[in-house]
């Protein structure tokens, strides 16, 4: 697979938005969840998002994603504006770039967790010898045990399906790597293996965009961006980031 | 993505699924197996027809006394109209299209054997009724030239006249041939056993016995001057229109006839028996065939439902596996794939259970059958068409959503 023609801009932003709105029309009522959020995020960072329920975390995390297109806006990516790529572009983006974890984890129902972690590199065309391999890697770091790797999806608990996915956004070391509430199932020490993964691969340069509802899992970020009612209300980069807590 | 991958993706996909799988398939194969059941049996019951009309002699073209007007050749036959004579048997016969011809006088008498009797139909011809009709024989021989001149008192037996009369040889009957009978108590003796036909009705050639045409006028039928029928073979199969219209005018002008409507005969052309009745068969195949139709209707109301209550929980997958950077082409192949891997396995099961049913059918209920290529080929087609419709256009129509629509989708 050839990644789509992506040319880096200058600056060197990975990425970047301007004015982004999200209007959700169902049944004749609009609901304006992002109402112009604008935003830069330079490779390497590690960015926590928090924010109220409804405020539009996860729709902004959306079209981050290249998963679902904004209202108005602009919306950049490595210098690359996402609104003109065609669909098929923004598959070859999320599969080569972007490593996506939901809130609602979506995983391929009656599928084995081995299955569903190897489909990104299915599509990938990474040759079948070397995908459970990379499965193995990442569901370990996902901090998953290997009892659990041949069961159906829908036999996990929740926190099971969580780390499931977490491996799955995990295993094509994508550059980028957006995180729903990736801790929001897991008691504090499955917690911390993910939240230590994270830092791992924020080390290694892979950019980190998490949402949390937690202060502490927040202050592990070295940057935190609070939204409210489908604004930005501060974006504080935090100076304790990096020291064990 | 390789092609390996999305059949793979498919298989699990399938598997994954049993019930919504089995639903799929069954509504296929009952489709499939139906048309290609009733078909069958249509297509045999006109294999058999025309095997009968073939059994009957080839070429053939018959004359029968009466009228032509009234149906005659019920009456014509049975009746005794004393309208054809055996000097018009003479007269056909030197006709140039005429290969052969087998005068015959025809009766229904009380036979008797030493171990039964039964009362059959008796056909008082020449030697050459053997080749005019085809009349194969099981054991002896049929009568000869010599034989017919010499007004033999022989007689060759249909094969259900043998078993009636002598029970079969196979289960301690006694072999007929050899054996005396007693037909409107004068003796034959027997000198042969035809082959079956098969066929239906009373009169058929296994239900008749066949005596040398001199002997059956002077013992049974007690007149020399008259015919029942003449069976005439015409000398190729493209000549029976022709010789069916020169015996017409032949005979017209032999009984002063001016008016084709008045004669007092009939020829019928065994050509346009044969067509008539391979297109009641045809029709009846036709009749199968939509019956057929409406189950494959049904099969394939199966496939729909089947696939579209499915729609959400696919819509989601596809939302899925193109949030994880599947192109829509290989959402699209995939589930091409799919429809067609359930098609196929449907399509064969189907084929295969219809054989089955047909061969049932045709063991137990005396049926032929006969599977045609031609009805497969569109029972598969119409079922492969609606699985892809309904597997493949909502699939497509997904794919072309938004990851985050589809996986919202309701
Ligand atoms: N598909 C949709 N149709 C209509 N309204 C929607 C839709 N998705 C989200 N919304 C609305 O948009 C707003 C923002 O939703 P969003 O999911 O982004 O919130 P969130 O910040 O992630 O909340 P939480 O912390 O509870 O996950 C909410 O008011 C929600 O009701
Ligand atoms: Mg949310």
């Amino acid at each position: 697979m050839k990644p789509s023609p992506m040319k880096p801009e200058m600056n060197g932003h990975m990425i970047e938005c301007w004015d982004l709105t999200k209007t959700y029309v169902s049944g004749g009522t609009q609901t304006p969840a992002l109402r112009g959020v604008s935003l830069t995020i330079d490779p390497g960072e590690y960015v926590a998002i928090m924010g109220p329920s409804g405020s539009g975390k996860s729709t902004l995390m959306h079209i981050l994603g290249a998963l679902d297109t904004p209202t108005s806006g602009r919306y950049l990516f490595e210098g690359q504006d996402v609104g003109e790529l065609t669909d098929d572009e923004l598959a070859d983006l999320r599969r080569e770039k972007i490593g996506f974890v939901f809130q609602s984890f979506n995983l391929l129902p009656r599928a084995t967790v081995m299955r569903n972690v190897v489909l990104p590199l299915v599509y990938a065309g990474v040759p079948r010898s070397e995908r459970e391999d990379r499965a193995r890697v990442a569901l370990l770091k996902a901090g998953l045990e290997a009892s659990c790797w041949t069961h159906l999806s829908n036999q996990l608990s929740g926190g099971e399906t969580q780390r499931v996915a977490i491996a799955r956004a995990l295993i094509n070391e994508p550059a980028l790597i957006l995180a729903d509430e990736p801790t929001g199932n897991l008691d504090t020490h499955t917690g911390d293996i993910i939240l230590d993964t994270f830092r791992e691969l924020n080390e290694k340069g892979h950019t980190i965009v998490l949402i949390t509802h937690e202060q502490t899992v927040a202050e592990r970020a070295r940057r935190i961006i609070r939204i409210q009612d489908g604004l930005i209300v501060s974006d504080v980069r935090n100076s304790r980031a990096g020291v064990e807590s | 993505m390789k092609i390996g991958d999305v059949i793979e993706e498919a298989l699990i996909a399938v598997s994954a699924n049993k019930i919504r799988t089995a639903l799929t398939v069954l509504g296929i194969v009952i489709g499939i197996a139906s048309v290609v059941a009733l078909t069958a049996i249509g297509q045999g019951s006109q294999a058999t027809i025309t095997a009968s009309i073939e059994a009957a002699g080839s070429n053939l073209v018959t004359v029968v006394p009466g009228a032509a007007r009234n149906a005659g050749i019920v009456r014509g036959a049975f009746g005794g109209a004393r309208t054809l004579k055996v000097t018009d048997a003479e007269a056909i016969a030197q006709l140039p299209l005429a290969e052969a011809v087998a005068p015959q006088v025809t009766g229904r008498y009380q036979v008797v054997a030493a171990s039964g009797n039964a009362n059959v139909q008796v056909i008082a011809t020449t030697a050459s009724y053997q080749q005019v009709r085809n009349v194969d024989i099981a054991s002896g021989t049929f009568f000869s030239d010599q034989q017919g001149e010499d007004a033999s008192r022989v007689a060759v037996l249909g094969s259900q006249v043998a078993l009636d009369l002598f029970g079969d040889p196979a289960e301690g009957g006694t072999d007929p041939v050899g054996q005396t009978i007693r037909i409107k108590s004068s003796k034959f003796t027997v000198i042969g056993v035809a082959a079956s036909k098969g066929g239906m009705g009373a009169d058929t050639a296994d239900n008749s016995i066949y005596v040398p045409l001199k002997t059956g006028q002077k013992l049974l039928a007690g007149q020399t001057t008259y015919l029942s029928q003449v069976s005439v073979q015409a000398v190729d199969a493209d000549s029976m229109s022709d010789l069916q219209a020169d015996i017409t005018a032949l005979l017209l002008d032999r009984h002063n006839i001016s008016d084709p409507d008045s004669a007092d005969f009939r020829v019928i052309n065994q050509a346009d028996l044969a067509s008539t009745m391979t297109s009641t068969s045809r029709t009846l195949t036709l009749l199968l065939a939509a019956i057929a139709g409406i189950s494959l209707v049904v099969g394939g109301i199966g496939i729909m439902n089947m696939m579209l209550t499915t729609v959400t929980e696919r819509t989601r997958e596809i939302g899925l596996r193109k949030a994880v950077g599947a192109r829509r082409r290989d959402v699209s192949i995939q589930f091409l794939v799919e429809a067609m891997l359930l098609t196929f396995a449907g399509g064969i099961i189907g084929v295969v259970f219809g054989w089955l049913v047909s061969l049932g059918i045709e063991r137990w209920a005396g049926l032929d059958s006969v599977i045609t290529v031609q009805w497969v080929v569109i029972a598969f087609g119409l079922s492969a068409l609606v699985g892809i419709v309904f597997g493949f256009y909502p699939a497509r129509r997904a794919a072309s959503l938004s990851p985050i629509e589809a996986l919202r989708y309701e």
